[in-house]
């Protein structure tokens, strides 16, 4: 069959796993019935054990779905410490359940597959050997990729069913109140494993640092929690986020940000009390930069900052441009630290940052969104899953979320080495274009034809290239020539879900 | 044309490749080791060959490291190493490249 995205979907898989197609970016207002853990009732006063084997024995059976976060990111300790002894006792065909995947966990992810442990994963994404060793055809069921937003409404509508999550904090008393604030490996918002606390049947904090009741902030509530395991190290503070963010000194990057600033700036929503959110990239933190001296010239501050929170966006905070801070996830030191200081860096958890399936999200109130493309194609559908190789390097982490901004930007470089970034089809669909609505790149700017509104604002300035995007298109094919198509085999190794759990795209196995 | 010693131009920098020419005596050998082999390999090789032929070299090795070349600049690194294998940079022959 064949979605609204012009995608083939596999239809003896779409019907086997009661798979809907994508259909609109329009969510509606279906009625839905939300899960409840199941609850083993405890006074609880202290929870803390030494054996994380001791724990893992009573809790885990075969076939179950076991959760983690990401929010250590390359300085997790938690995961492995935790699949070494599952993977020693023995356990067979688990789902694989985490917020996302990052680098430190692939070998022992790989692991697990090659011994029968995990024979499911659902992700927000995957990189390097572990991508490379699905899109190989590592995994014999197709991983399922969810957006933050998708997950917390997957786990709140028991799509996903986390039966234990085992959940590491850089603190926690005796009976299991935590944050992500305080401690040796401190990384600020809790924001994804908040929905893990409310909803597995199982709820096992890891950490390095038991401190006295009670504590708080409490992100995660003792209500929540049944175990508090005592480890040596949860995780190593200087691979958690980068240390003082540097901009980008690229001047193809510097001016991509300089013009996404106009774009912004020129906009309709570019008034008091505007919000925004930013990724990561080095363009995005450049717009941060521009973004501040517009405001500042014409006297302008924002109601708040979303998402993945850097120091850039915590310094507009301190500097009163920018009111409050909803805070899912921090990128950087910087930005966690700031979270333990200011009462308006407010942390959210997933479902508040993004669910669709929600009475109203974050993502809804959002005015402007900047964000990434590995590819983006002539439909402004974005690619942010598979690189031109046909091979699983990413993540959809909020993109599909944040994309329900008013106003969301791609910026994106219109060739990245050989590869052209705009292109006539991408690989992959992971947004689809209609939640699109300009693209920035060094060489024009194009803006989604079903957004007459601003093309009309954005002509009357004559600082802004405006171009269509099949001229895109053309210039970066003149440039680097047309690629040979890629080959895959049928085999599906990836679906790709959009927010509300219909399937948007599939990947198939590369052929080598 | 007569190779004489083991021409190398290029380098491993993003957007550049490294081209190494040396005798052979079976046409044109291509060895090519490249990130974007799936989608541009032939092509990387045709402009490499034509370069070649055009400047009057029939059989060569060639090692070939490309890091997302253009093919403006893989003809220049080609023309620059077959220049240097058959010592006459002295007389560089732009018109190849036209």
């Amino acid at each position: 069959m064949e979605n609204k995205v012009k995608r083939n979907l596999p239809d003896e898989l779409m019907s086997d796993m009661k798979l809907k197609p994508f259909e609109s970016v329009e969510v509606g207002n279906p009625e839905i019935k939300r899960i409840a853990p199941k609850v083993h009732v405890t006074t609880g006063e202290n929870k803390v054990v030494d054996s994380l084997e001791e724990v893992i024995k009573k809790t885990l059976k075969d076939g179950m779905t076991i959760s983690f976060h990401h929010h250590f990111r390359n300085g997790d300790f938690a995961f492995n410490k935790v699949m070494d002894l599952i993977i020693k006792l023995g356990y067979q065909n688990l789902t694989l359940a985490p917020s996302s995947l990052t680098s430190v966990m692939n070998d022992k992810v790989i692991e697990a597959i090659q011994k029968g442990v995990i024979t499911n994963i659902t992700s927000s994404g995957m990189r390097g050997t572990l991508g490379d060793f699905v899109s190989h055809g590592g995994l014999k069921n197709p991983v399922v990729f969810r957006s933050h937003g998708n997950r917390a409404r997957s786990i709140e509508e028991g799509e996903i069913k986390v039966d234990v999550a085992f959940l590491g904090v850089p603190n926690s008393d005796p009976a299991g109140n935590a944050n992500g604030q305080e401690g040796d490996a401190v990384f600020g918002s809790l924001g994804y494993a908040l929905i893990d606390a409310q909803y597995a049947d199982n709820v096992v904090l890891l950490t390095d640092n038991i401190i006295d009741y009670p504590n708080t902030p409490a992100s995660i509530k003792q209500t929540q929690v049944d175990y508090v395991v005592k480890v040596d190290q949860i995780g190593d503070a200087d691979k958690i986020g980068s240390g003082a963010t540097r901009f980008t000194k690229d001047p193809k990057e510097l001016k991509i940000a300089e013009m996404v600033n106009q774009v912004i700036v020129n906009s309709p929503y570019y008034k008091e009390g505007f919000s925004f959110q930013t990724g990561s990239g080095g363009a995005a933190l450049a717009v941060t930069r521009y973004l501040r001296q517009s405001m500042i010239n014409d006297g302008i501050t924002a109601s708040f900052a979303l998402g993945g929170i850097t120091k850039p966006t915590t310094d507009l905070l301190d500097e009163g441009l920018v009111k409050k801070i909803m805070d899912v996830q921090d990128f950087d030191k910087g930005a966690a630290a700031s979270m333990a200081k200011n009462r308006n860096q407010q942390e959210i958890d997933a479902s508040w940052y993004a669910d669709p399936h929600n009475k109203g999200a974050v993502v809804n109130n959002l005015d402007v969104a900047i964000l990434s493309a590995l590819q983006i194609d002539t439909d402004f559908n974005v690619n942010v899953m598979t690189g031109s190789d046909g091979v699983i390097r990413g993540a959809i982490g909020g993109h599909q979320d944040a994309a329900n901004a008013k106003m969301t930007i791609i910026t994106a470089p219109l060739v990245r080495g050989r590869n052209a970034t705009v292109v006539p089809s991408v690989e992959t669909v992971v947004t689809p274009g209609d939640s699109i609505d300009v693209l920035v790149t060094e060489r024009g700017i194009a803006i989604n034809p079903k957004r007459k509104d601003l093309i009309e604002a954005f002509s009357k300035v004559p600082d802004l290239n405006i171009v269509d995007i099949t001229e895109l298109q053309q210039m970066a094919e003149k440039q680097v020539g047309v690629p040979k198509p890629l080959e895959y085999t049928d085999r599906t190794v990836a679906l790709i879900q959009y927010r509300d759990g219909t399937i948007i795209d599939t990947i198939k196995q590369v052929k080598d | 044309m007569e190779i004489k010693t083991t021409g190398v131009a290029g380098t491993l920098e993003s957007s550049d490749i490294q081209i190494m020419i040396s005798k052979g005596d079976d046409g044109i050998q291509i060895d090519l080791d490249s990130e974007v082999i799936k989608a541009y390999g032939d092509q990387i090789k045709k402009v490499i060959t034509d370069t070649l032929e055009k400047y009057g070299i029939d059989n060569a090795k060639v090692k070939a490291v490309d890091k997302g070349a253009l093919d403006c600049v893989i003809a220049a690194r080609t023309l620059a190493a077959a220049q240097r294998a058959t010592e006459t940079s002295d007389r560089p022959e732009l018109g190849v490249l036209q």
